[in-house]
C-alpha cells in the first residue's frame, strides 16, 4: 500500500476509463493523459489499463508501505525519493517507508504515479477510474486527501531502473511553440452554422486556457466565436474532445469528466491522438486548433500506437538482456 | 446529408458518430430512435448506441476505416425502423418549486410572460416520458414539456448546480441526479435516488418510463 502524506489540488485514481456506460449517463473518466498512463504501466510490466495516481498540482508527497516498483510519467517533474532525484518517464524502486516527493512541475500539467501491479481499488462499472460527479470508483469516488491509504496489487515485475522517451518528445508536432499547444481537430456537426470569417477566427486564434479549466472541461478565452444565428440543439451524446460553443462565443473543450450529452453547438472535436496534449496544457497557456480529416486522425492514432509499440518492445528487450546476464 | 427530411449524420472525432433524426421532438420519433438504437447496438465495431433526444450517438469499439457503409446502414435502418413502444413504469416525484435551488423560477416566468403559478401548473401538468439518459449518472431527459415554458439555455453554463434540481433547457426539462455544472435553469427541486452504482442496473429509470411531478410546495 501507499499512504498519501500531502496533496495539492484534485489528485485522483484513474485507469484508462469507463467506456461502455454512456447509456446510463456515465462518462468515461480516466487519465487525462492516457499515453502517460500506458507508458507508466508498460515500464512496470503491468496491464496498460491498471490504475495509477493522477497528480495535477504540487507539492505532492506519499510514503510507500512496502518494497515496490513505481514509475513517474506525464508532466516533467522534479521528484525525489529517499534523497535521490527521479528523472521523468522513469521506473525505479522504493523500499518500505521511502517517501516520494514531487516538488515542481517544469513542463506539462499532470504527472502519473504508477506502481507495480497497479493501484488496487475496486472495479466499479468496469473501471477503477474516479467518477467525481457520480462519487464512485477510484478511492471512495473522491479526490485524494492526506492520510488516504491506497491498496496496491502484488507484482512480480522487474525492478531495475529504466527510462523511456517521453511522448511529448517522440510525438512532438512540427511548429509547436514553447508556451502554445497545437491540437488537431475534425470539424463537428455545427461547423457550418458559423460563417467563413468566424471559422477563420476559430482557426487563427491563440486561445487562452482559463483557470476554470479542469477534468470536466477546458474553458478557453479569446475573440467571441458566434454562429450566424443562435443554435439550440436537442440534447445528444458528446465525447471527450468535443468543442462546444456556448452563446458567449468562448469555446469549451469537453474533457474526461465531461457530461455525456449536451446541446450547445459543436464546432469541432479534438482527435483522440491529441487529447492528451490538452490534458498536459497548463492553465494560462495558449492553445491553437489545426483542422484535420477523419483519415488523417486515424493515421495520427496509428502513429501514437506505433510509439507505444516501440516502448513495449524496448522494455521487453531490456528485461530479456537483464535475464540473460 | 442535410436535406430537411433526411437524417443528419456528423462525426464526433474518431470515437463516435451522431445521427440526428429529422422531424419534431415527440414520442413517435423517439420510439423510432429506440428501435434504431436496439438495431445499431448489435453492429460490429459499435461499443454502445446511446439515444439522445430524437438522435442517437454510436461510440466505436474500433473506429471504422471507412464511414460510408456505416452511414448507409444507419439511413436504411432509420427508414426501416418501426416504432418501438417501451412499456415502462410510472414514477411520482414530489417537487418543491422555487426557493434557493429553483431560483430561476421567476426568470422563466418573466421570460415566458407568465405568472409563477402558471409556470408551476404548466410544468406539473403533463405525464412526462423518459426519452433518454445522459449528461451525468442517472439523469433523465424528459419528453412532453409544454412549449409555453420554453427558455433558452444559459449564455454561460453554471459551474455548479444542486443535485435534485428540476430544470428547463430550451424546450426540454429534467431532474439532475447529482450536483454539477449545468447550462439549464433550475425551477425547483426533488429528493429521490436516480443512480446507485451497486444496483444491478445502476440507473433507476430507463427510456420509456414515465414521470409525474407533484407540486409539494411553491416558494415565491
Amino acid at each position: 500500500m501507499i499512504e498519501i502524506l500531502s496533496v495539492t489540488g484534485p489528485a485522483s485514481v484513474q485507469d484508462l476509463g469507463r467506456f461502455d456506460q454512456y447509456r446510463f449517463g456515465v462518462g468515461t473518466s480516466g487519465a487525462m493523459d492516457d499515453i502517460a498512463l500506458r507508458a507508466g504501466n508498460i515500464l512496470l510490466g503491468n496491464d496498460e489499463n491498471d490504475a495509477a495516481v493522477e497528480i495535477p498540482m504540487i507539492p505532492f508527497k506519499l510514503r510507500f508501505g512496502r518494497d515496490m516498483a513505481f514509475a513517474l510519467t506525464g508532466a516533467s517533474v522534479e521528484a525525489e525519493i529517499a534523497g535521490r532525484a527521479i528523472p521523468p518517464w522513469w521506473r525505479s524502486h522504493a523500499r518500505a517507508g521511502d517517501v516520494l516527493t514531487i516538488k515542481a512541475i517544469s513542463r506539462g500539467a499532470r504527472s502519473y504515479l504508477a506502481v507495480g501491479g497497479g493501484i488496487d481499488v475496486p472495479v466499479v462499472l468496469g473501471s477503477r477510474s474516479t467518477q467525481l460527479r457520480g462519487e464512485f470508483g477510484g478511492l471512495h469516488g473522491r479526490p485524494l486527501q492526506p492520510g488516504d491509504i491506497l491498496p496496491c496489487a502484488a507484482s512480480t515485475a522487474a525492478v531495475g531502473e529504466l527510462g523511456v522517451e517521453p511522448a511529448d518528445i517522440s510525438l512532438a508536432r512540427p511548429n509547436a511553440a514553447a508556451d502554445e499547444t497545437i491540437v488537431r481537430v475534425v470539424v463537428a456537426g455545427e461547423y457550418d452554422a458559423f460563417d467563413a470569417a468566424t471559422q477563420a477566427l476559430f482557426w487563427s486564434s491563440h486561445w487562452k486556457i482559463t483557470p476554470q479549466s479542469n477534468r470536466y472541461g477546458y474553458r478557453l478565452q479569446g475573440p467571441a466565436v458566434k454562429p450566424k444565428a443562435p443554435v439550440e440543439k436537442r440534447s445528444h451524446g458528446i465525447v471527450p474532445g468535443v468543442i462546444q460553443i456556448p452563446p458567449n462565443g468562448q469555446p469549451i473543450i469537453q474533457m474526461r469528466d465531461a457530461q455525456t450529452s449536451g446541446g450547445y453547438p459543436k464546432i469541432a472535436t479534438v482527435i483522440r491522438a491529441d487529447l492528451w496534449r490538452v490534458g498536459q496544457a497548463r492553465l494560462g497557456s495558449k492553445l491553437r486548433f489545426e483542422q484535420t480529416t477523419y483519415p488523417d486522425a486515424l493515421a495520427a492514432e496509428a502513429e501514437m500506437s506505433a510509439y507505444l509499440d516501440r516502448l513495449r518492445t524496448n522494455v521487453r528487450l531490456v528485461e530479456e538482456t537483464r535475464t540473460c546476464r | 446529408m442535410t436535406a430537411p427530411d433526411r437524417p443528419r449524420i456528423s462525426l464526433l472525432g474518431t470515437s463516435a458518430l451522431l445521427f440526428e433524426a429529422p422531424g419534431t421532438f415527440d414520442l413517435p420519433h423517439q420510439r423510432r430512435i429506440w428501435a434504431l438504437a436496439a438495431t445499431a447496438s448489435k453492429w460490429p465495431d459499435i461499443r454502445e448506441a446511446i439515444p439522445g433526444i430524437t438522435n442517437l450517438m454510436l461510440t466505436f469499439e474500433t473506429p471504422p476505416r471507412e464511414l460510408d457503409a456505416l452511414i448507409t446502414a444507419l439511413n436504411e435502418s432509420w427508414d426501416a425502423a418501426e416504432s418501438l413502444a417501451i412499456g415502462g413504469r410510472e414514477i411520482r416525484l414530489p417537487v418543491t418549486y422555487g426557493g434557493e435551488v429553483g431560483s430561476s423560477l421567476q426568470s422563466v416566468a418573466d421570460h415566458c410572460s407568465l405568472s409563477i403559478d402558471d409556470v408551476v401548473a404548466i410544468h406539473a401538468a403533463p405525464l412526462y416520458t423518459v426519452f433518454a439518459l445522459g449528461s451525468h449518472p442517472g439523469y433523465c431527459y424528459l419528453g412532453g414539456m409544454d412549449p409555453r415554458i420554453t427558455m433558452p439555455r444559459r449564455q454561460t453554463p453554471l459551474q455548479r448546480s444542486a443535485g435534485g434540481s428540476v430544470s428547463i433547457g430550451g424546450s426540454q426539462t429534467g431532474v439532475s441526479a447529482s450536483p454539477g455544472p449545468s447550462g439549464w435553469h433550475a425551477i425547483g427541486h426533488t429528493s429521490w435516488t436516480f443512480f446507485d452504482p451497486s444496483w444491478p442496473t445502476p440507473a433507476a429509470l430507463a427510456p420509456g418510463d414515465t414521470i409525474r411531478f407533484e407540486i409539494k410546495r411553491v416558494i415565491r
